[in-house]
């Protein structure tokens, strides 16, 4: 419901923006005279969103690992799948990777003169993917304390609820940048 | 005893989700597909003859839902689970877009094609 709101709040403000810079279309800033195309970095977030995508692939092969722990490895593949530290891991470090993205996306646009007060574009924005992202934090933190218990005494089969738990928070914050990237970045 | 007990129901617990889930193959499948359905959204961006046709937003907006069920149905294993977690989901999901649409009518852009604003 937070991020339904957050979405529509941003959807309703869409196009209402008096001064830039905006989204998609180009602007001139009348101090300055300087040209800022649209502020979107298309490349740059469908980047970041392949690496949210591919922590949803870990984070279900770091629950597989978990739930088929006790059964035998005797090939490379078989351990290398079966480890729930290494998926673990790779999920808290591609989100990590893309919170990397964010900060440098918000860094540019706050270079490039967009900021929380600068318009209706800039607020919605922030809001609606700074929350997200603080959701994409909280989920590292907990996959971190996972790990952590994971090379203290190992995961086991029966922790298979709680790996569940964390995944499915994982999967939700997935979910939700899948409908941002397209609402927010994809449709003009 | 208690202890026992609750060991054993974790052990049932978990090799009923090792029955129920999907194995590694079908997950990484679904990752493939995810991707693939991305790098088609991001061309169509890019297509001039795309991203200004009338069926652009729709088309967007279906492939947007089918990487969403995807990732409900197979990584969230709604697909596998009881009808109970199935109701559990979709009817908050339900609500929120109710909620969004409604907001919309009320203050964005589909008030304003419809006259009511």
């Amino acid at each position: 419901m937070l991020f339904a709101c957050l979405i529509a709040t941003y959807l309703i403000y869409k196009g209402r923006s008096i001064i830039g810079p905006f989204p998609h279309e180009t602007w001139v800033n009348p101090q300055t005279g300087q040209t800022v195309q649209g502020i979107l970095d298309i490349p740059v977030t469908s980047a970041s969103t392949f690496v949210l995508l591919m922590s949803s692939l870990s984070m279900v092969l770091a629950h597989n690992a978990v739930v088929h722990r006790r059964q035998p490895k005797t090939t490379t593949a078989q351990r290398i799948l079966g480890s729930s530290k290494l998926w673990l891991f790779m999920t808290a470090l591609l989100g990590v990777g893309f919170l990397c993205f964010q900060a440098y996306e918000f860094t540019a646009f706050v270079h490039e003169g967009l900021k929380l007060s600068t318009n209706l574009f800039g607020s919605s924005f922030f809001t609606l993917t700074g929350f997200h992202g603080a959701h994409v934090t909280a989920g590292v933190l907990w996959l971190l304390i996972l790990l952590a218990i994971d090379m203290k005494r190992g995961l086991q089969p029966e922790d298979a609820a709680s790996v569940d738990i964390a995944a499915l928070y994982w999967h939700f914050v997935d979910v939700v940048w899948i409908a941002i990237f397209t609402l927010v970045y994809l449709i003009r | 005893m208690a202890q026992h007990t609750s060991v054993s129901g974790h052990t049932a617990e978990a090799a009923h989700e090792a029955e129920h889930h999907p194995t590694w193959q079908t997950y990484v499948k679904i990752g493939v597909l995810l991707t693939l359905i991305t790098a088609v959204e991001v061309s169509a961006y890019y297509i001039p003859a795309w991203e200004t046709s009338r069926i652009y937003v729709p088309s967007m907006l279906i492939l947007s839902a089918i990487k969403f069920i995807m990732v409900v149905a197979f990584y969230m294993h709604l697909k596998y689970d009881a009808k109970i977690f199935r109701a559990l989901f979709t009817g908050p999901l339900m609500l929120a877009m109710i909620t969004i649409i409604g907001l919309l009518f009320l203050f964005g852009q589909l008030s304003i094609h419809l006259g009511i604003t």
